[in-house]
């Protein structure tokens, strides 16, 4: 062993341990920055290390280090940029997009490691263990990487159905089969291994796509952490290929906290994971809606103004419709007028309101709400009913009654925010459509609620205006 | 598959690497609350970019004069470095927000 394998082996180790004592520095609010920052050391030390010191089977220094590099600062700009410009409000399709990179990196990784094989002649030599690796790496990269981007498209409202048609779960069932046969016939015959492992590719690419358009944008979040999950699991079959330590802890870890994160997700929503991927969330849409379409009361601004100034307790339940409408500052200055006019004001945060679990929560800290104003949803329940109004901001599906007392509602069984107990409502949308999950909302009708219609934003600011007038 | 064996036989102790990894993953994230859940899916969605060394290895052992390898290393060391570092940096924006807004409370 040569003092540079040495040398390597050692930052590999100092890279995994900064991944597993970050990661889990990472799932507590104390210790979560400096845990961020102290796998991204490691990061960086791996990467040198491998830069610096890696040695091939001959021996040798790696190759084109000038290309590599420009590659690099490419990436750490773009990445940079992105990362730092997008909006809070835009977080969730960027984590999406981020985790596509990497699904696309251990695709490309598997494709230059195949041309080399069969480049080299050598395709005859590789064990049934390396190529199945190899593939593996292939199949699960490539589907994180078209299903990430197509997650990101319906995030970011570039498709805004969700297509699902009969059958699906069928075509959805073969493709799968398909590439299952191509990579066994590719293992056991070398002869046409290019046409076997490119056909795989494109299915992988395609499979991806078919897994993610059915499944409804409620769901998403949860898709993406699978999704996570799944390039980690690449990464860690790519680390396997190299015997490459720091890649196979980073993989392995990320693949199976992501998976314990995905099902923590689906308990938090109180969603099975297999009804999440079959889609049956989106898939349903809009069966029932004018079952209990009834009439709803209008409420004016002033109105609205009117009921806030003279309540003792308001609690505010933001949901999407805040994020888009990039209402967080206004909310917290009506937040801080009402406060001052000694009227006590918390906010109700459902787990999953908006598209990210924990969505709310950065949104309104990015607006400098203090933290204790923030209750989790069973002490919010517990503080509706002696609550004078409560004003829902873009929020639908995690204030609908129907997850309570409908069982053929496709929420049906997730935890609600329980507003209608509270002694008013106000619940401010742009329009009547349903919500995200596409399904009607029984509140709306309640005699104790009344809509105020129009842009988060705009409403809160008129709000504002009318209230410092009283 | 006597080949298959050997290569288990060969890898015996990734093998075990690889199952106490995944214990320890699964250990490492246990108790997290909710207001977290993002934070860690893009921490954790960068930690998974150190596939990027893969990218280095790869491209550095591709002949120099082979265009059409070499781009397509070059493009994942490109995809790779943007997982890492957008996903750090847009993890520590995130977690910012939090600390930030905990320095206002101790003001208050």
């Amino acid at each position: 062993m040569t003092f540079d394998t040495a040398l390597l082996l050692i930052c590999y180790l100092i890279g995994s341990l900064a991944f597993i004592v970050g990661l889990k520095m990472l799932s507590s609010p104390k210790t979560a920055l400096n845990g961020n920052r102290f796998a991204a050391i490691g990061m960086l030390v791996a990467i040198i290390g491998t830069f610096l010191f890696y040695r091939n089977s001959k021996g040798e220094p790696l190759g084109n280090f000038i290309l590599i590099f420009i590659a690099i600062v490419i990436g750490i700009i773009i990445g940079t940029l992105t990362a730092k410009k997008v909006k809070m409000t835009e977080m969730p399709q960027l984590v999406s997009l981020f985790n596509g990179a990497g699904g696309l990196c251990a695709a490309l990784i598997a494709v230059v490691e195949f041309k080399s094989l069969i480049s080299g002649g050598i395709i005859y030599q590789a064990s049934t263990g390396y190529l199945l690796i190899l593939i593996a790496g292939l199949l699960i990269g490539s589907i994180s990487f078209s299903g990430s981007v197509i997650a990101f498209a319906k995030l970011n409202g570039n498709i805004k159905k969700t297509g699902s048609f009969k059958g699906q779960q069928f075509i959805n069932f073969s493709v799968l089969i398909t590439v299952i046969v191509l990579s066994v016939l590719l293992v056991l015959s070398t002869a046409n291994a290019s046409i076997y492992f490119y056909a795989i590719l494109v299915l992988a690419l395609l499979y991806g796509v078919l897994f993610v358009v059915p499944i409804g944008g409620a769901d998403m979040p949860v898709v993406i952490s699978l999704l996570n999950s799944f390039t980690g699991i690449a990464t860690a079959f790519a680390g396997f290929l190299y015997s490459n330590q720091a890649m196979m802890t980073g993989g392995i870890l990320v693949g199976s906290a992501g998976t314990i994160l995905t099902l923590i997700m689906c308990r938090a929503m109180n969603r099975s994971l297999g009804k999440v991927l079959l889609g049956s969330f989106g898939g349903t849409k809009k069966v029932d809606g004018a079952k209990d379409e009834g009439s709803y009361k209008e409420i004016s601004v002033s109105d609205t103004a009117m009921v806030m100034n003279y309540a003792h307790k308001v609690i505010i339940v933001p949901g999407y419709g805040l994020a888009v409408a990039q209402a967080q500052h206004a909310c917290h200055d009506l937040d801080k007028l009402l406060t001052e006019k000694g009227i006590e004001v918390s906010y109700a945060i459902h787990p999953v309101a908006g598209r990210m679990p924990g969505h709310m929560n950065v949104l309104l800290a990015e607006a400098n709400v203090p933290y204790e104003k923030l209750k989790e949803l069973e002490q919010s329940n517990t503080e509706f009913p002696h609550t004078d109004v409560v004003l829902v901001l873009g929020a639908n599906d995690v204030v609908n009654p129907a997850a309570e007392n409908d069982a053929s509602s496709p929420v049906y069984g997730m935890q609600i925010l329980e507003v209608d107990k509270a002694k008013q409502v106000i619940v401010n949308k742009r329009t009547m459509n349903p919500g995200y999950a596409g399904i009607s909302n029984a509140l709306f009708y309640e005699p104790n609620t009344s809509m105020l219609f129009g842009d988060a934003k705009n409403v809160l600011e008129q709000l504002i205006a009318e209230i410092k007038t009283m | 598959m006597q080949d298959f064996f050997q290569y288990i036989i060969d890898n015996e102790q990734t093998i075990y690497l690889i199952i106490l990894m995944i214990f320890l993953g699964i250990e490492v994230i246990s108790q997290v609350p909710s207001i977290l859940h993002t934070p860690l899916m893009s921490g954790a969605n960068a930690i998974h970019g150190v596939i990027v060394i893969g990218a280095i290895i790869v491209t550095g052992e591709t002949a120099s004069d082979d265009y059409f390898t070499l781009a397509i290393g070059f493009l994942a060391v490109i995809v790779g470095t943007l997982n890492v570092v957008g996903g750090f940096v847009v993890t520590d924006r995130m977690l910012g927000m939090f600390k930030t807004e905990k320095k206002n409370n101790s003001n208050n």
